[in-house]
């Protein structure tokens, strides 16, 4: 067992230290690193308050003054798409959080326990499956009513059946170990089991695949944010703030285009990290 | 083979009651009254309560719940408390615009995926390879509504080549309805303006929708395709003579096949989640509009049929996807 769990964790590290020498996925790591300390430090860097309205100075075009220009209200826009990084970076960790934990014990029980149990669960995973994602959390979160923390809800409740599929599949490998069978002998109990001999084996996998699918999380939260699902004005969302700016196309143009501009730089970093992963998981795909 | 189908068609069955249970209880704990919404702040009491006695929604929801499968098993979906007609009726007039413009983006997305993916595999790791998988990634990591605004801002506001919004000028008549696809509907009728009208309508929203369905295929066709060009059989083939463009579409191509089928199904069931951004831009009168407005104003009816529809499409994608991987892979046998 603990030779198992020596061996897993040289092959993390060696995953990872693959995944950092990929010029690619370093840049990926290097824009969610700006992410992360843009979202830490926006009340440092941003220039104005991003609720501050100044109708004097409304539409302003981007200038010295406004690096972004002002959007109807006079706000600000570089300082609110700054302030915009903390509620993404929110919104995806609290994602992936809660449908992680939703995901590991519908998956681990349904791959270890199979059965009645599988058959269940599985039934259950089917049927959140049976619909496109966004749609689902468009239902989930006008029945919680669209606000932040519901976007948040409402993905994860419509995510979290692929981390199950995937876990089951996992567990249902690992539960055929040996060192499983030598536990099941020497009469652990079933939780001590699953907690100490299954988990850990599940782990990894879950979070490479929770790191494939963070753009995704994002992009969905933005798309729900832009036709009115998410969060309301005057929340600085980038989703929010494109729909907001759809009325003042062409002419005022700066008020969309930096938003939707900084929901693909992120989600391309996240894109880039989940490739370089992906080239040393199966080598493959690699370009070279 | 038939017991299969027989399987995944009953456990799809399964699934969908699944999820006609969930939405209906989730759009029925929805706070708010859609009847006072609808009539308004200054409507009296007792008509409120008239209505929703009509309606049946005063009673508990579990009754509401089998009343509304009793009614759905005669084929009555109920009447849209937004348009006030049966939902059924609105349904055929919103679908057909989104399978015009899904099925024009599948094919954008399959056409050009296809090309973009053999290009890359057949040069792999020149520039060429690597631009494509660049861009590609950047194509992926922009939010389709905000790729539709910023393609609206250049090709329509700056430089005219492409009309904007909606499914045809304002100013021409839609042809009769037969199929409900405008396209279709202007040849049957020989309307030939309106045909190139809405064909050029067509263009920017089917290529904003299909760009991330033309990203995915592209990148299996060139991992699929990098794999099959390694096997003995593609060097036989090259060693007999055969000239290179026979190797690559008959020998490898076609082995290839078997993932990139995969993918395009699960990018046309994706292409649904799309279409509900892309209507929104593109002011498209689609079952994706239709959705967002129904969940907006609590309509019910509206809700749940727009939940069954997609539910239907989606479980069939899938089902045709795992079909056609049987049909073109006599290896796979399921039981």
């Amino acid at each position: 067992m603990a030779a198992r769990l020596r061996q897993e964790r040289v092959r993390t590290l060696r995953l990872a230290w693959r995944t950092l020498r990929n010029p690619l996925s370093l840049a990926g790591l290097a824009i969610i690193g700006l992410l992360i300390c843009v979202a830490a430090l926006a009340p440092l860097l941003a220039p104005y308050d991003p609720l501050r309205t100044d109708i004097a100075n409304r539409l302003a075009p981007p200038s010295s003054h406004h690096l972004f220009g002002t959007d109807q209200l006079g706000r600000d826009v570089f300082s609110r798409v700054l302030y915009g990084a903390r509620i993404s970076l929110r919104i995806a960790i609290l994602t992936a959080l809660i449908s992680t934990v939703i995901g590991f014990p519908v998956g681990i029980f349904s791959g270890y326990f199979r059965g009645r149990v599988d058959d269940l669960l599985m039934r259950v995973t089917d049927m959140f499956m049976a619909f496109p994602r966004l749609v689902l959390a468009m239902a989930i979160a006008a029945a919680l009513r669209p606000t932040l923390e519901n976007v948040v809800i409402a993905i994860a409740l419509a995510g979290w059946p692929t981390y199950a599929r995937l876990a089951r599949s996992v567990t249902m490998a690992i539960r055929e170990e040996v060192y499983v069978e030598a536990a099941q002998a020497v009469g652990a109990s079933t939780s001590r089991i699953l907690l100490r001999h299954i988990l850990p084996g599940v782990v990894s996998p879950v979070i490479i695949q929770v790191s494939l699918d963070m753009g995704g999380i994002i992009l969905t939260a933005a798309g729900l944010g832009f036709i009115g699902f998410g969060a309301q004005p005057p929340t600085p969302e980038w989703g929010l703030m494109i729909s907001e700016g759809r009325n003042y196309i062409p002419g005022q143009w700066w008020l969309s285009t930096f938003p939707g501009l900084a929901i693909s730089l992120v989600v391309l970093g996240f894109n880039l990290l989940g490739d370089g992963i992906r080239d040393v998981l199966d080598p493959r795909l690699r370009g070279r | 083979m038939g017991a299969y189908v027989a399987r995944r068609l009953l456990l799809a069955a399964v699934a969908i009651f699944g999820v006609l249970v969930i939405t209906f209880f989730l759009s029925h704990i929805v706070p708010g009254d859609p009847v006072a919404a609808i009539l308004g702040p200054q409507a009296p009491e007792d008509v409120i309560e008239e209505l929703r006695h009509r309606w049946g929604l005063d009673r508990p929801i579990p009754e509401q719940f089998l009343l509304y499968l009793r009614r759905l098993a005669q084929g009555d979906f109920g009447q849209s408390l937004a348009t006030h007609r049966p939902v059924l009726q609105d349904l055929k007039e919103f679908f057909p615009a989104t399978v015009e413009l899904a099925t024009a983006s599948i094919l954008v997305g399959v056409a050009a995926g296809l090309a973009v993916g053999i290009l890359s595999a057949i040069s792999r790791g020149s520039w060429l390879d690597h631009l494509v998988r660049f861009v590609s990634l950047i194509g992926l990591s922009m939010p389709v509504f905000w790729l539709g605004l910023i393609a609206l801002l250049i090709f329509y506001y700056n430089l005219g080549w492409l009309p904007g919004p909606g499914q045809i000028d304002v100013y021409l008549l839609r042809p009769p309805w037969v199929t409900g696809l405008i396209t279709v509907d202007a040849l049957i009728a020989r309307d030939f303006e309106v045909f190139r009208n809405a064909l050029r309508h067509l263009v920017l929203p089917a290529f904003v929708l299909g760009s991330h369905a033309m990203v995915g295929i592209a990148r299996i066709t060139r991992a699929s395709m990098l794999e099959v060009l390694g096997q003995e059989y593609i060097k036989t083939a090259r060693a007999k003579g055969l000239p290179e463009r026979i190797v690559i579409l008959r020998h490898a191509l076609k082995n290839a096949l078997l993932p990139i089928i995969t993918v395009i199904g699960i990018y046309y069931g994706s292409l649904l989640e799309g279409a509900v951004l892309t209507e929104t831009v593109f002011a498209w009168p689609g079952l994706g509009r239709y959705a967002t407005s129904a969940i907006l104003s609590q309509d019910f009816a509206a809700i749940m049929g727009v939940t069954i529809l997609i539910a239907l499409i989606f479980s069939f994608a899938n089902l045709a996807v795992d079909l056609a991987y049987a049909f073109l892979n006599p290896k796979i046998r399921y039981e």
